[in-house]
């Protein structure tokens, strides 16, 4: 469907994307992912023909873009501040992308109607988007969006704004969503949980440039550099030299699983592969912080040498600040870093 | 443009300068052929003889002490009405910013009035006030019209809303929860107001002082009717050169001098709003009124009350009170006189109520001319960056402080052989009145066109409207309110226009302001009668004007 092709986009010396290779087949709901500044939204810019790419070739359905305008590429995209159009209501909002095909005008009532229903703002047709709620606004762009039938949808931050709970809500209700009307979603986002939730596929990016691909399990489990790691939230990394199976850090001895090339590296530990064991047994750490974190408590700790690392605790149990613990770390929770 | 620009950035291409080339192609046209030709000319015929440059005559002009005296006068008037009106109308401004009342509307479009009134109403207006057999005068025997004050008040009461809508309109857009933020962090209520707020204003403050300034320093219809023998400003004087010693050559070093001055003044002016655009905290006006508390702030709403009711509407109901004032008691006598030509003693061929049909012909033919011109210079300006764009902003502005005369006079002796011999066409006289009213409509839709956020635009494009649907579908809708409001003030600044149509208005089909003028030109108690008469119904006419135009109000308030 989508096929960027080596797309560079430069700002005077900064390359905001570098060389960009990326697909997106029939059907995908592909999530990138990345820190604010690493290119995510010039990305979509690029495909929409918003932005015009410095080098390298973007093909919609195996046609090459390069000379068609926007308004005939016949994609979708959703603004992340949705940029409704104020001096309209939601009613002409949606059915904005109708008129611009000549769709007539009880048709496009019809299917204003329909895709207010879908995005659960039934009847909203005749209210100002002005006093609409961020959440509502957020609906009527992607009702916006979807009007037309795009054959890819673009998504800039498409749960932003949103409070906890209805994102979380959404995020399934979209994915159901996308599933039933066969969209093909390119989606960016710097929420790893959105991109996670939602995506068949993610792509991690940095500087530019994509730092992995893969299905969420891949990415969650296997970050492919130390980037991707600390980006995910882990921060349990440490230099190693991997001899015999074992890999031999600061914190002392860490399983690494089998196959591990022998040599000097970098390990992750997830914090749930930190198992607190009682004191005098494993490494040495004094409790310095913990944070409840829902479902368990992520509890820092400061070994006698080396940088601190985090655990996560079930609920009941959980040492208190100050404690002395010993940690062991569990092999299937360690990650090898290149 | 920006490297760190990530979202917005797009080069401008070749056939984007070509689309603005394009639209800048007539408003340069125009301003060529109607102003820099005309003013050319008259300056070429007055310091030329037998085809020399005579730039001796520079130094004659400029030495001459009577020169030198208009010259002090004109300066120092305007700084001390420039400085009289910011005292007066910054209370107004933040009272209308800040406070919330009953009648609040009505206040905002009472202060509007004397600005889109016609000069020549103004004069009349305080001369009814303040002058011979005026109010002041029955009352206690006070005349002011041969003291500075006279001008100085009227050049207030015009200028008040400049002020007002300038700063006020700012003010009441700027985030009330900054000063809060300031007054958590220990500011004192006066500190957090130095601190946070002035800072914000200053610009605001500076533009509008300098707008009354360059309004004042080439006023013309006020001094030319309360400023008597004594007083003259440097465009009253050039009206005297040209129309009554006619001595071009002085009239042309004046107008070149007012010209340098006026230039200068408004690149300041620019300097000065460039910086006004600097990001500000801008939230919707509606919500940062409150009801006045304590004693400090009803005593201020009721001194701002005060200025008001003495200063502006004062002398439009005593010019009203004037108008029905006949010599058999009150009645409608003085308008009944205005329907005949022979009533008015033969100051004119026509009767005077014609020139009400004559005035609003040529407003709306004006008012078509300033909104076309000005709307394709406003989008050829809507993107910001070049020097070419800057340039070409400052040369819009340019009419505003040019002297009114000099263009007048100048379309009389440029215009007159073909293929541009216009002298006796119709046209001629809104031509001058839309050079006039372009610059209002370039600051009023200006605003509004570079706030409409340009992913809109490209929302639009992705929902498959093309360039030009998108600014049919987006801009038009946005800005089409704001055309509306320019049309009002470029309609209302026609139907006032005196300086140059006194020069261009044929003898038989005179406008309202220039009748007007004519009528106080002539001694006795009918002339002047029929003078405030006429004042009324073109008050009238200007003040339906302005209503309409208040009932389209765009919320972002323009530069005016």
């Amino acid at each position: 469907m989508l096929r960027l092709d080596g797309v560079t986009v430069r700002f005077g010396e900064r390359a905001a994307l570098d060389a960009v290779d990326l697909d997106v087949a029939d059907n995908e709901i592909v999530c990138v992912l990345g820190p604010s500044g690493s290119g995510k939204s010039t990305l979509l810019r690029v495909v929409a023909g918003l932005q015009p790419a410095d080098a390298g070739r973007v093909l919609l359905g195996e046609r090459d873009q390069s000379g068609v305008p926007t308004h005939r590429r016949g994609v979708g995209l959703m603004f992340q501040d949705h940029q409704l159009f104020p001096q309209r209501d939601v009613a002409g909002n949606v059915a904005f992308g109708l008129r611009m095909r000549g769709t007539g005008r009880a048709e496009a009532e019809r299917r204003v109607a329909e895709l207010l229903e879908l995005v659960g703002l039934p009847g909203a047709q005749k209210r100002s988007v002005g006093a609409l709620s961020g959440g509502e606004q957020q609906r009527v762009a992607l009702a916006r969006a979807l009007a037309p039938e795009p054959r890819l949808l673009m998504l800039d931050e498409p749960l932003g704004q949103l409070d906890r709970s209805l994102r979380e809500r959404l995020v399934g209700e979209l994915r159901d969503l996308f599933g039933r009307l066969g969209t093909t979603v390119l989606a960016v986002t710097h929420d790893q949980g959105e991109a996670f939730a939602l995506a068949d596929r993610v792509v991690v990016m940095r500087d530019g440039r994509i730092a992995q691909a893969g299905t969420p399990l891949e990415v969650w489990r296997r970050p492919a550099s130390e980037f991707v790691a600390r980006f995910l939230g882990f921060d349990n990394v440490v230099e190693a030299t991997v001899r015999g199976g074992c890999a031999e850090t600061v914190w002392g001895e860490v399983p690494v699983p089998p196959g591990t090339a022998e040599g000097a590296c970098r390990v992750l530990v997830r914090p749930g592969g930190v198992r607190l064991v009682s004191a005098g047994e494993g490494l040495a750490c004094a409790v310095t912080a913990r944070t409840f974190s829902g479902d368990h408590v992520v509890v820092r700790l400061r070994p006698a040498a080396g940088p601190e690392l985090e655990a996560a605790c079930p609920l009941g149990g959980a040492p208190g600040v100050g404690d002395r613990v010993g940690a062991a770390f569990v092999a299937e929770d360690v990650v090898v870093l290149p | 443009m920006t490297p760190s620009d990530t979202t917005g950035a797009r080069r401008p291409g070749p056939r984007r300068t070509a689309t603005r080339l394009g639209l800048m192609a007539v408003p340069l046209a125009f301003f060529g052929v109607f102003f820099a030709y005309p003013v050319a000319a008259i300056v070429g015929r007055g310091l030329k003889d037998g085809g020399q440059w005579q730039f001796a005559r520079v130094g004659e002009v400029l030495t001459d002490p009577r020169i030198g005296h208009v010259l002090w006068f004109t300066t120092w008037q305007a700084a001390a009405s420039t400085a009289l009106t910011l005292l007066l109308a910054l209370p107004g401004a933040y009272v209308l910013a800040r406070l919330d009342f009953p009648g609040k509307q009505l206040l905002r479009a009472v202060v509007t009035v004397p600005f889109v009134l016609p000069t020549v109403v103004v004069g009349s207006a305080f001369l009814a006030l303040l002058g011979r057999g005026g109010l002041l005068d029955e009352l206690w025997g006070v005349r002011l019209d041969t003291t500075v004050w006279a001008i100085l008040l009227a050049h207030v009461f015009f200028n008040y809303a400049v002020v007002v809508r300038t700063v006020g309109g700012l003010w009441a857009q700027l985030d009330p929860r900054q000063e809060e933020a300031a007054r958590v962090l220990g500011a004192s209520r006066l500190a957090a107001w130095r601190r946070v707020t002035l800072p914000a204003l200053a610009p605001a403050v500076a533009a509008a002082a300098l707008m009354v300034f360059l309004f004042t320093f080439t006023s013309f219809g006020i001094v030319q009717i309360l400023g008597g023998p004594r007083f003259a400003t440097l465009e009253v004087e050039i009206y005297q050169q040209t129309a009554q010693f006619l001595n071009l050559p002085t009239a042309a070093v004046l107008t070149l001098l007012q010209f340098a001055a006026v230039a200068a003044l408004l690149l300041v002016h620019a300097r000065t709003v460039r910086r006004r655009e600097s990001t500000l905290r801008l939230v919707d006006a509606s919500r940062t009124a409150r009801r006045p508390r304590g004693a400090a702030q009803w005593a201020l709403l009721a001194s701002v009350l005060a200025v008001v009711a003495l200063l502006l509407i004062l002398p439009l109901a005593v010019l009203v009170e004037r108008s029905f004032d006949g010599p058999d008691g009150y009645g409608l006598a003085y308008y009944r006189s205005l329907a005949s030509a022979g009533g008015t003693g033969g100051t004119f061929v026509v009767a005077p109520l014609e020139a009400i049909g004559n005035s609003l012909a040529y407003a709306l033919a004006a008012t078509a001319l300033a909104v076309v011109i000005g709307g394709l210079a406003a989008a050829a300006l809507t993107r910001r960056e070049g020097r070419l764009v800057r340039g070409f902003d400052a040369l819009l502005m340019l009419p505003l402080g040019t002297s009114a005369v000099t263009v007048g006079f100048g379309f009389l002796i440029a215009l007159d052989e073909p293929p541009l011999d216009l002298r006796t066409s119709w046209i001629l006289v809104p031509l001058a009145q839309a050079l006039v009213g372009v610059p209002f409509v370039v600051r009023t839709v200006l605003p509004v066109l570079r706030a409409v956020d340009t992913r809109l635009r490209e929302a639009a494009a992705v929902l498959g409207a093309s360039p030009l649907r998108a600014w049919r579908e987006v801009d038009l809708p946005l800005v089409g309110r704001a055309l509306a409001v320019a049309a009002g003030f470029a309609f209302a600044i026609s139907l006032g226009e005196f300086g140059a149509t006194v020069f261009i208005a044929r003898p038989d089909s005179p406008t309202l302001p220039v009748a007007v003028a004519r009528l106080l030109g002539r001694p006795g108690e009918l002339p002047y009668g029929q003078a405030m008469a006429l004042s009324t119904i073109l008050m009238l006419v200007c003040a339906v004007a302005l209503l309409v135009l208040e009932r389209v109000r765009t919320d972002r308030t323009g530069e005016f």
